[in-house]
């Protein structure tokens, strides 16, 4: 074996042996360096005869090839080995739980969503959203709206007063959200759409009673809405809202003062289950009160009776929340507990839309 | 307004099904709220005989019976221990598995003294219909043995109950449902107008209506004597009638006024004559005055309140409840009864004042028919004279009862343009006179007059009301409302679009909306800058909800709280809602408020492997509040923090956003421990409110370009900065002199470092930022670099007095 043969054959072992980058460097270095065994071996060249040169020249250029080829097959193994080594102790456990998202745990309570709801309906029927103040007048709460002084109609409405003042006028919380349709006809041109949903007060508490609700009333007026468009208003609604293809609706005459003629609505529903199911079922359900407004409300907001005409509805917006989401018992609406509004809240990201769906 | 069927078809000849009945009237308004049949309960019940009754061998006071059920079956062994059982009586049979409802009891098999028995004989008690229980029902030897018992007795009458609204006084009276019904077409009515009882001789009780020039409370009143009665029970039909309907039958004079009050609407009162001394006189009440009313309370009256007084004094609270001194007994011998009209409000006012609910005043209140005063009376009179004997006095009649007449002009046309249904004008009509309406003159355009017990009746939209809701609302037919003839535009208002842009932003930080109570207790109020007398109900429904709130946060710690006790302790919450300053419509606004508890930090909280949430503090509160102005689309640029805020949150760790020095945007911070120690509020509170009201809203853009994008394609240069500052001096005011120094370059200044320590003298504080300059026409030399960074050192300096740290 000539000795060119045999430092390869070292040089190639050394490669081999190295386990580690600097370990294969000092290898590199012993061979190739500036004063390494093959570098070495190339500077002998120069005192070599033409034809020596010739046949060793070759020779140990391809050693230096080889070794160096060598080196970094060696080197990229040994860079994958340690980099596998590497990723071995950067090893974790993906299973451990990660904090909830804020946006996941976050909730929009049901009755800002029912609202929302609501809106994006009236707002493809071309309502708008009309608001009043929460303290109200006895003038605009009740006789305004036609209710007699001492009128046992005023009697449906447990109020809530505010201290009376020294000229004897006394404020009060509203029993309903129907003064915002003295406010708004008092303010507004007809032609009239809109809703107003709200706070309401009446001074009642058991299951299906808190003193504090919500009640969203509806006001179309010009001059030829009548009770049809009415039930189509409402009709209309309820499939929406339900999100069902079909409702059975019943209206029923009833009486309020601010409305002539006046309805009740009950909507057809399955009873039988522990949830009421909208849009099944043989039983009635009284969802809302509605009716073509009073001709002395009209007369009481400046319009002509005989020329403007028109109709309003009212209902609970817990209520028809209740409904539609299964909740069992409304003080819970107003407890503030959390495990109650995870459960029944919504997602701060699910906007309800008709586009989109109101619910998902 | 309860009342049976068989009451029903006294005024109703018809052939209808209960259930027909039942659904024509909710149709036409009179909606049904319950219909319960006696019968029903008492249904397995049947008549049996007493074959044998032997002496029991092991009890003296028991009895071993042989009972033929009439089933055709063997007899059945039932041990009885009535004192009126007996070998030979015919009494209602209840056998095992049949529920007893007296006392609440599905019967079995059982075994008395050792003698099995299979069944009982019932005794009155046991079958809810009277309190009776002296012994078992004893019926009379011919009653049908098997047969059902409640229909042997006349029980198998349902009991209708509807839920009348207030306009409609006429179906106080059973009369007046029946007349809906006939117009709806479920039958004929009746025509029971009362006959002229005629009198002898004058009614020696005189009446005098006296209210000198104050308003008079009492129209009319029509009082007549009828002499020699016999007072006593009411005939059986009678009194099952009032029980039926949840009325206790007293005598035979009470209960035909009661009776009158549910069959015609018309409430009468009657006297005893002998307890009466001299007229009567109908006035209004003087203080001092009481009477003692026949529901056994005492009742004080003034000058508000319309009385009947007689020598002896106040004998009845007119229109509401009579006394108890002048009521007929069974000693009654000489009757006054007396049908009068009242005034509607102060009957309405009066048993509001007393807290009275009684039929009479229900109806009074509502609007009794006023043609109907003295055919009341002669009603009245015919019955006590059929069920009592006794001759009648005339009638006297002081005052007047007043003319109703009064008529609608009524185009036939209203009804369609209200209700949008089409009817003939004779159907219209048809409608209106099966009402009881008068209806003159002919064309498009009708008189309509109507009949005197609608006082509810004014106007056209009232005739329309009457003819929809008996020609049937399913009839109108669903027309689509109109729609727009373009896209629909923004509905919302800048201010509703606003709230809903809060609570998702603050849900989207983890917190969970509530909604509280707009009232607050007192204490609460006061502490949280309310408080007012004139927020404070006047009728709270408890004391711990007694004032308007001026702050959500009070409701939202409350409820925070009611967590925490729940074991749920680290709660985020918000609410957006209003508030109330004073009782106008500008007192009142809207804020949105929040409030983070323990360590309900926005990554969550409590114990986590990657770190355990810290306890929430100021930050998290001024995190949230700012979170919501930029939500909102506040000028959050132009936001200044100050350091003082309201007294309820922590002097040092609360503060307020401010655009300019007064607008107050929102206050941040922690709850002032003083605060919840008073309301029992533990652990660490983070709140905050944000004015939406008082952010002013964006003026009106032209466009809605962005303008262009200009990106720089220099590369931004980084500095950092120590500066040595006293205590007192806020980061603020540091960061603020820094970026002004140089406004064209200087892109970015970023606070990342508050050292207190070694090398910072005592009451010192380093702060350290990080300058990010953005060249803008040429990268920028080292000289130019140096130059801004003097100019940062010097608008420091001068601003906070600090120093570079060296």
């Amino acid at each position: 074996m000539s000795e060119l043969q045999s430092l390869e054959t070292a040089i190639l072992a050394a490669i081999a042996a190295a386990s580690n980058e600097a370990e294969l460097e000092e290898v590199r270095i012993a061979a190739l360096g500036k004063k390494g065994s093959v570098s070495e071996k190339l500077k002998t060249l120069g005192s070599l005869s033409p034809d020596e040169r010739r046949e060793m020249g070759p020779a140990i250029n391809g050693l230096k090839t080889r070794v160096a080829d060598a080196l970094a097959a060696r080197r990229e193994l040994l860079q994958d080995a340690a980099l596998d080594a590497r990723l071995e102790t950067e090893r974790v456990d993906v299973t451990l739980p990660l904090r909830p998202a804020p946006a996941e745990t976050g909730r929009i309570h049901p009755v800002s969503q029912v609202i929302d709801e609501l809106t994006a309906i009236f707002a493809d029927m071309g309502f708008s959203i009309a608001e009043g103040p929460d303290i109200e007048t006895d003038h605009l709460n009740f006789t305004q709206l036609n209710f007699p002084p001492d009128h046992p109609a005023r009697e449906m409405h447990d109020t809530f007063f505010l201290p009376e003042k020294a000229d004897g006028e006394r404020m009060l919380l509203r029993t309903h959200t129907s003064p915002v349709q003295i406010r708004t006809m008092m303010s507004q041109e007809p032609p009239i759409r809109v809703i107003i949903p709200g706070r309401t007060y009446r001074c009642d508490s058991d299951q299906t009673h808190t003193p504090m609700f919500h009640q969203v009333e509806g006001l179309v007026i010009d001059k030829e809405s009548h009770i049809g468009h009415l039930k189509w208003v409402l009709e209309e609604f309820c499939k929406a809202f339900f999100e069902v293809d079909e409702v059975r609706m019943r209206f029923r005459p009833s009486y309020f003062p601010f409305t002539e003629p006046s309805m009740e609505v009950d909507i057809g529903c399955d009873r039988s289950g522990n949830e009421v199911k909208i849009g099944e079922g043989n039983d009635w359900l009284e969802i809302l009160g509605c009716g073509m407004v009073h001709p002395n409300v009209i007369r009481n907001c400046g319009l002509d009776p005989d020329v403007y005409q028109g109709f309003a509805w009212g209902m609970g917006i817990d209520r028809i929340a209740m409904l539609k989401y299964g909740m069992p018992d409304l003080r819970a609406f107003f407890d503030a507990d959390v495990r109650w509004i995870e459960h029944y809240g919504f997602r701060p990201l699910d906007l309800p839309t008709l586009f989109g769906g109101l619910s998902r | 307004m309860k009342f049976t069927l068989s009451w029903l078809k006294e005024h109703l000849e018809t052939d209808a099904t209960l259930d027909e009945i039942v659904e024509a009237l909710t149709r036409v308004g009179l909606e049904v709220e319950d219909v319960a049949n006696p019968a029903d309960r008492l249904k397995p019940f049947t008549i049996a005989k007493v074959l044998e009754a032997r002496q029991h061998p092991n009890a003296d006071r028991l009895r071993v019976l042989t009972v033929d059920a009439g089933d055709g079956k063997a007899p059945l062994q039932i041990v009885c221990g009535a004192p009126n059982a007996r070998t030979g009586l015919v009494g209602v049979l209840a056998r095992p598995g049949d529920y007893v409802p007296g006392i609440d009891v599905t019967l079995s098999v059982g075994k008395i003294r050792d003698v099995e028995s299979f069944g009982m004989m019932c005794s009155e008690r046991e079958l809810e219909l009277s309190e009776a229980h002296d012994g078992i029902i004893d019926l009379p030897d011919d009653a049908p043995v098997g047969t059902s018992y409640a229909a042997y007795v006349g029980l198998d009458d349902p009991v209708i109950e509807i839920g009348l609204t207030p306009n409609r006084p006429d179906c106080t009276g059973v009369s007046g449902i029946a007349r809906d019904l006939a117009a709806v077409g479920l039958g004929k009515l009746k025509e029971n107008r009362p006959a002229q009882v005629p009198g002898e001789g004058p009614c020696p009780v005189d009446v005098r209506l006296e209210f000198g020039d104050t308003p008079s409370l009492c129209p009319a009143f029509a009082l007549r004597l009828v002499r020699g009665v016999k007072n006593g029970p009411s005939p059986e039909w009678m009194q099952k009638r009032l029980r039926a309907i949840g009325l206790r039958p007293i005598n035979a004079l009470v209960d035909i006024t009661n009776y009158i009050t549910f069959d015609r609407g018309r409430p009468l009162h009657v006297f005893d004559a002998a307890k009466v001394k001299g007229d009567l006189v109908v006035r209004r009440g003087r203080d001092g005055e009481e009477l003692l009313a026949l529901d056994g309370r005492t009742y004080k009256v003034d000058e508000s309140i319309c009385v009947i007084a007689d020598d002896n004094g106040l004998e009845s609270l007119a229109g509401i409840m009579g006394g108890e001194l002048s009521g007929c007994t069974d000693e009654t011998t000489d009757v006054l009864i007396e049908s009068a009209l009242w005034d509607e409000t102060n009957i309405a006012r009066t048993g509001r004042r007393l807290g009275i609910n009684t039929d009479a005043r229900y109806r009074f209140e509502r609007g009794v028919d006023p043609a109907f005063c003295v055919p009341g009376l002669e009603l009245a009179t015919r019955l006590v004279m059929d069920l009592c004997g006794g001759t009648p006095s005339e009638v006297k009649l002081a005052g007047e009862v007043p003319e109703t007449g009064r008529s609608i002009e009524f185009p036939y046309a209203e009804v369609k343009r209200l209700s949008g249904l089409k009817l003939s004008d004779a159907e219209i009509k048809g409608v209106l006179t099966r009402l009881g309406f008068w209806v003159t003159g002919t064309g498009d355009t009708v008189r309509v007059a109507p009949p005197s017990w609608r006082p509810d009746i004014h106007g056209k939209a009232d005739l329309v009301e009457e003819v929809v809701r008996i020609v049937g609302l399913e009839s109108v037919a669903s027309a689509p409302l109109p729609r727009g003839a373009t896209v629909a535009r923004q509905m919302l208002t800048p201010a509703q679009v606003r709230r809903s842009q809060a609570r998702r932003a603050l849900a989207v930080r983890g917190m969970k909306e509530a909604v509280t109570w707009s009232f607050i207790p007192q204490d609460q109020a006061e502490a949280f800058g309310g408080g007012s007398p004139v927020l404070r109900l006047a009728n709270p429904i408890s004391a711990d909800m007694s004032d308007m709130r001026p702050s959500l946060v009070p409701g939202l710690a409350t409820a925070a709280q009611r967590n925490a006790d729940r074991g749920y302790p680290d709660v985020a919450l918000f609410e957006v809602g209003q508030v109330f300053a004073d009782d106008t419509p500008q007192g009142q606004s809207m804020v949105a408020a929040g409030l983070r508890r323990g360590t309900a930090v926005m990554t969550g909280a409590d114990r986590h492997w990657a770190g355990n949430a810290p306890q929430v503090g100021v930050f998290d509160a001024r995190a949230d509040a700012e979170a919501v102005l930029a939500a909102i689309g506040a000028p959050v640029d132009k936001l200044m923090v100050f350091s003082e805020s309201a007294p309820w949150l922590h002097p040092g760790r609360s503060g307020e956003l401010r655009l300019g020095p007064k607008t107050v945007l929102a206050r941040f911070g922690e709850l002032h421990p003083r605060i919840a120690r008073k309301f029992d509020l533990d652990g660490r509170l983070a709140v905050f409110e944000v004015y939406l009201d008082a952010v002013p809203l964006p003026k009106g853009k032209s466009g809605r370009s962005k303008g262009a994008f200009a990106a720089s394609d220099l590369m931004p240069v980084r500095r950092d900065f120590a500066f040595v500052v006293e205590e007192a001096v806020t980061a603020d005011r540091l960061l603020k002199a820094a970026r002004g120094a140089e406004k064209t370059l200087i892109s970015d200044v970023v606070l990342f470092d508050v050292y207190r320590g070694a090398g910072v003298a005592e009451g010192h504080k380093s702060l350290a930022i990080d300058v990010t300059l953005q060249p803008r026409e040429r990268t920028l030399t080292e000289e130019e670099i140096d130059a801004v960074g003097a100019k940062i050192r010097a608008a420091v300096e001068k601003a906070t007095g600090g120093t570079l740290r060296g």
